[in-house]
């Protein structure tokens, strides 16, 4: 016995039984899509100018799904304006309870509508089923329930100050987490008594404009919430327009460092969410099962593509092997391929252009000497796939190491002391997150005090909630969504 | 790793039994890989194959004071034939009986495929004298039985007198002779996962063909974050040592549904070299009619009259 | 054609969750504000008091253990069943009450409503605002958060029947802790339709459990009974609330009572975070930090 398992790819058969998973593809039925979408713009959707679409399109097959208005800087001067007539027409007087009344319809009306919303964020951006179901959309039904509670409750959270809104706030999203990341925007904004001009990514607009049906069932006012599509351009004047009074922008840190530069000397508040390159530390007294299925979580959850991804594993010497092998033995277990299919757990990658980047940075991987190991795994012979990749042999000075790949791949370190951890750890530019990973509970509040990252999990990975915080510190960007620090970006606070 | 491979020298402190180390348990993250794991679909064409290994696993068991001879007569005939009226339905793997009743098991499997299997050693507490225990496990082999089932002495265990639970699996081992032996651990006792991976490695070094879950005769039971914690330990036991050891499920385990979210649980950790009944049981009284009437569901289409279906 | 006969609803007692008439088998009437008939309410007794305590009890770990998420949502799932029913609930309010006419008794029916939705909201804030760090002074990690007490009884304001009620009600389980309320006795109607309300709304069996009858009678076995953790007394009369508080002292039990500024009930000083935190404990837990 020396192959205790054995366990295919595909849990290949042998012998008569073959656990073959159904493809157990989701059912489309629920999404009527359009043809052509205009933009949402003081409560209305505007006819779609024929000159100015881009088609949107499904990664896991290439296929064309919709044509979407690109917004110029005219379109987003008169979102702008409907935003500061909503502003000064109402919504910035309502009693919170009232706003809150608004957030609670929004929330409960994305529960009901749970499942459309789920196939079709899958089908516009790649993302497992079992992911849109079970994390996205009841997490942004989750967002608009908790600050809705809050609209109502500012006197709470800033004892000694009254905070006021501060306008029409200009948001501007990414697209691995479509929906997600409009309700992180909206729903803060929205509950402090601000209105909004939503920019979703070019690769990702359809859920964000299935939501204006949702703001028209809760009625919302015309002109809280303006969804302008649109490319780099599009942004890039949302940012920049004169009547906007904050930015919020969720991408790349390339991308703030732009935004950051355009916004200096305006007076306009900024909030950035940026990239990140989390460390994830295992150290040998941990539940090394559990880390497994951790590591597994943390970096090929939505395929990598997730900003606070764990892409460095930092394993204590004396488990490297262990862990490793472990590693490997479940990543032979990962389904790869249709991510409307409900046993699927590593879907599209959203896009081409993605695609290539994470195909580059592994190629400087092998070029520069890390051993690269992916379970043997068919990919679909269309659409935009990366099989699950991990790096072994990896120096901190190697690229994979230090640059954010925002796809399937994991680089493994080791260290030998929690110091050295530490310092590995903290060697980098980002600070979004990190993982911790020791059934000793002093030695985990020890290094989350050592953690330059805005967010420590212990003994668990990427898990999210509207009451907590979330955001980077340094290169990762500043400010915070969730919780009551998720209000501040959006109030004033006077005395 | 390899160092930690000195098989043989009893070390039984809490992170190491014979060497063999053992690692923590975080409920946490075993209960929701065990949920995922059930959230699993299943192929049409592989349901068959699916409810067919469910029986060839199962250990169709009766242990009642009430248990006569008649019953346990009805019940190997259905464990031979689970279908009287659908031949292609395959035999169970063994009948699951007390010692007193296990000749009776014998004759009435003489022939056929079934192993009779009984429990012994003080089960379910285990804690009559270790001579009579040994002296039942003893008797019920003398009686034809080809596995036994005993039970971890919890007592022991919790104590924290881990070379007696040691000492007393190996003086059973050495009771059954050639007959198979399956440890039950009672997990719903043991109070943490942590402690069930433990007691699951003290057994399997101690020489335990199986390990198992339940008696069935405490209100808890066995369920997925169990099952998925001892396959986690049977296969560390694999790949430090080399030693194939098998997993039985019992207690609780009453519906088609259930039995194939155990088999993907341990399909998916241990491989699907674990899936046949050298290494893998189903212990059950009530989960055969739901297993044939999801099969016939599969025959004829249509959703299943539970009256319809044998009440042994 | 004659004109339809109404089907006259009786009015029970709501206890771990089923409504059941008092095991005493008495009731009381219950008369308007022009002294008609309204009822026959249930006219409860110590041993319905010690069942009530007994549901609470069993309810409480399981209300406690949900997430906060879930509990604001079933808290808000009230809200949206009482909107649902809201003419219901304004015509039992204007029927029982002295001189209420209709749009009082509306306003009052809306004011209970948003409350629960205020409340829902707190659900899972108040441990953000009113729990936090501790910075100590020594490698240790110290957090402070609050706890649900357990099972509170709550002698429910005599008048208006509703929003008095819900006002002193929602805080007490938004946390966690089960509640066995007195209803006024007076008007306890709205009260068992609030009870309906409840039982429709995914509220566990048992976290809130309504009792009716006289209170000379119910106030001393709640005030008295050693596993209530926590009393309000807002509704008690002076020598009532006397009375109840030197019986709480016996088995230390915490005894709350709605100060002037709370009892404008229909003004934004009736509802407060701080209120949840006087049904609540502080838990501190102190942890070593260190390799």
């Amino acid at each position: 016995m020396t192959e205790p398992s054995a366990s295919g790819g595909k849990l290949a058969p042998t012998g008569e039984l073959s656990l073959d998973y159904a493809p157990a593809p989701e059912s489309i039925a629920p999404v009527r899509l359009a043809s052509q979408y205009g933009l949402f713009v003081g409560g209305e959707m505007l006819e779609p100018v024929r000159e100015r679409l881009a088609p949107t399109v499904n990664p896991a097959t290439g296929e064309v799904l919709a044509e979407v208005s690109v917004a110029d800087a005219a379109d987003v001067d008169r979102a702008v304006a409907a935003a500061r007539s909503a502003w000064e027409g109402g919504w910035r007087d309502l009693p919170g309870a009232e706003r809150a009344k608004y957030l609670y319809r929004v929330a409960r009306l994305l529960q009901e509508r749970a499942r459309e919303f789920a196939v079709l964020e899958t089908m516009d951006g790649g993302k497992p089923i079992r992911e849109s179901r079970d994390v996205d959309v009841p997490l942004a039904a989750a967002h608009f329930f908790y600050y809705a509670g809050w609209a109502d409750k500012l006197d709470y959270a800033f004892s000694g100050r009254r905070a006021a809104p501060v306008g029409v706030a200009a948001q501007v999203i990414p697209w691995n987490f479509p929906l997600l990341m409009a309700a992180w925007k909206l729903a803060p904004a929205l509950a402090c008594g601000n209105t909004a001009v939503l920019k979703p990514a070019p690769t990702t607009p359809l859920t964000a404009l299935l939501l204006t049906e949702v703001l028209r069932d809760a009625e919302l006012p015309a002109g809280v919430v303006n969804i302008v599509t649109g490319d780099d351009a599009t942004g890039a004047a949302l940012v920049s327009h004169p009547g906007v009074d904050k930015v919020a922008f969720t991408g790349s840190t390339e991308a703030g460092r732009v935004i950051g530069a355009e916004v200096a000397g305006t007076g306009k508040r900024l909030t950035l969410e940026l990239g990140g390159k989390a460390a994830n530390i295992v150290f040998e007294d941990a539940a090394l099962d559990q880390v497994t299925e951790g590591i597994v979580n943390g970096i090929y959850f939505n395929g990598g593509q997730v900003c606070c991804a764990g892409s460095r594993l930092l394993v204590q010497e004396s488990v490297a092997d262990a862990v490793v092998g472990k590693l490997r033995r479940r990543m032979d277990t990962l389904r790869v391929g249709d991510p409307l299919d409900k046993n699927t757990d590593i879907g599209a990658i959203n896009s081409q252009a993605q695609l290539d980047r994470i195909a580059e940075l592994v190629a400087s991987g092998v070029a520069e000497g890390a051993e690269l190991y992916s379970p043997p795994c068919e990919l679909p012979d269309r659409g935009f796939f990366h099989p699950p990749a991990l790096f072994t042999n990896v120096s901190t000075a190697h690229r994979i190491a230090r640059e954010e790949i925002f796809g399937p791949v994991l680089s493994v370190l080791t260290f030998r002391t929690a110091a050295e951890a530490v310092a590995k750890a903290n060697n980098t530019p980002y600070g979004l997150s990190a993982g911790i990973w020791t059934e000793k509970g002093s030695r985990i509040l020890w290094m989350a005090d050592q953690m330059q990252a805005g967010v420590v999990w212990a003994n668990t990975f990427n898990r999210f909630d509207p009451a907590s915080p979330f955001g980077g510190y340094r290169e990762s960007g500043y400010g915070r969504e969730g919780g009551r620090s998720g209000l501040l970006p959006y109030v004033g606070l006077v005395a | 790793m390899s160092d930690l491979l000195a098989v043989g020298v009893p070390a039984h402190t809490a992170d190491a039994v014979a060497g063999v180390r053992i690692t923590p348990v975080d409920a946490v993250g075993l209960e929701q890989r065990a949920a995922a794991l059930c959230t699993r679909s299943i192929k049409s064409s592989s349901k068959q194959a699916a409810l067919d290994l469910a029986i060839r696993v199962m250990d169709l068991t009766t242990l009642e004071g009430a248990d006569t001879a008649a019953r346990v007569q009805a019940l190997c005939a259905r464990a031979r034939r689970p279908d009287a009226g659908d031949w292609s339905v395959p035999p169970v793997a063994a009948v699951c009986v007390y010692p007193e009743l296990a000749p009776v098991a014998v004759d009435a499997l003489a022939g056929s495929s079934v192993a009779v299997a009984s429990v012994a050693g003080g089960f379910p507490a285990g804690l009559a004298p270790l001579e009579s225990r040994l002296a039942e496990i003893a008797w019920a082999v003398a009686a034809g039985a080809g596995e036994v089932d005993i039970v971890l002495n919890r007592s022991a265990f919790l104590s924290g007198r881990y070379q007696q639970a040691y000492d007393e699996i190996v003086a059973a081992k050495q009771a059954c002779g050639s007959a198979h032996l399956k440890v039950i651990l009672e997990t719903g006792e043991l109070g943490a996962y942590d402690q069930i991976r433990r007691a699951s490695m003290l057994a399997m070094v101690a020489g335990a063909d199986f390990i198992k879950t339940s008696t069935g005769k405490i209100g808890a039971s066995s369920t997925p974050a169990t099952a998925l914690c001892m396959a986690e330990a049977i296969r560390d036991m694999a790949e430090q040592t080399g030693r194939v050891v098998g997993l039985k499920l019992a207690g609780g385990i009453r519906t088609a549904k259930q039995a194939w979210h155990y088999q993907v649980i341990v399909g998916e950790t241990l491989g699907l070299g674990w899936l046949t009944p050298e290494r893998f049981r189903l212990g059950a009284s009530s989960l055969l009619n739901d297993v044939l009437m999801q099969r016939a569901k599969l025959r004829d289409g249509r959703y299943q009259r539970r009256e319809d279906f044998s009440v042994d | 054609m004659t004109e339809r006969l109404a089907v006259n609803k009786t009015y029970k007692q709501f206890i771990g969750g089923a409504f059941e008439r008092s095991e005493s088998g008495r009731s009381y009437p219950v008369v308007g504000a022009g002294g008609e008939l309204l009822a026959h309410a249930v006219q409860g007794s110590r041993k319905d008091v010690r069942d009530a305590v007994a549901a609470a009890r069993s309810a409480q770990g399981g209300w406690a253990g949900r997430t906060a998420y879930n509990r604001g949502q079933i808290l808000y799932r009230v809200a949206e069943v009482m909107e649902s029913r809201r003419d219901e609930f304004a015509a039992e309010v204007a029927r029982a009450g002295d001189g209420c006419d209709h749009s009082a008794a509306a306003a009052e029916t809306a004011a209970a409503i948003d409350r629960w939705v205020w409340y829902a909201g707190w659900a899972d804030k108040f441990a953000t605002v009113l729990g936090g760090v501790n910075p100590v002074a020594g490698p240790y990690f110290n957090l402070s958060v609050p706890e649900p007490v357990g099972v509170v009884g709550i002698v429910a304001p005599d008048e208006p029947p509703l929003l008095p009620l819900v006002s002193r009600l929602a805080p007490v389980i938004v946390s966690g802790n089960t509640a066995v309320v007195l209803a006024s006795e007076r008007g306890p109607l709205a009260a068992v339709t609030l009870a309906e309300t409840l039982a429709l709304s995914d509220v566990l069996a048992g976290v809130v459990n309504i009792i009716t009858g006289r209170r000379d009678e119910l106030v001393p076995p709640l005030a008295d009974h050693a596993a209530v953790d926590s009393l309000d007394i807002s509704g008690c009369d002076s020598q009532q609330s006397a009375n109840a508080a030197r019986q709480a002292a016996a088995t230390i039990t915490r005894v709350v009572s709605a100060s002037a500024a709370e009892q404008q009930w229909a003004a934004e000083a009736a509802q407060s975070p701080y209120l949840i935190d006087a049904f609540c404990e502080t838990k501190t837990v102190w942890h070593p930090k260190g390799r």
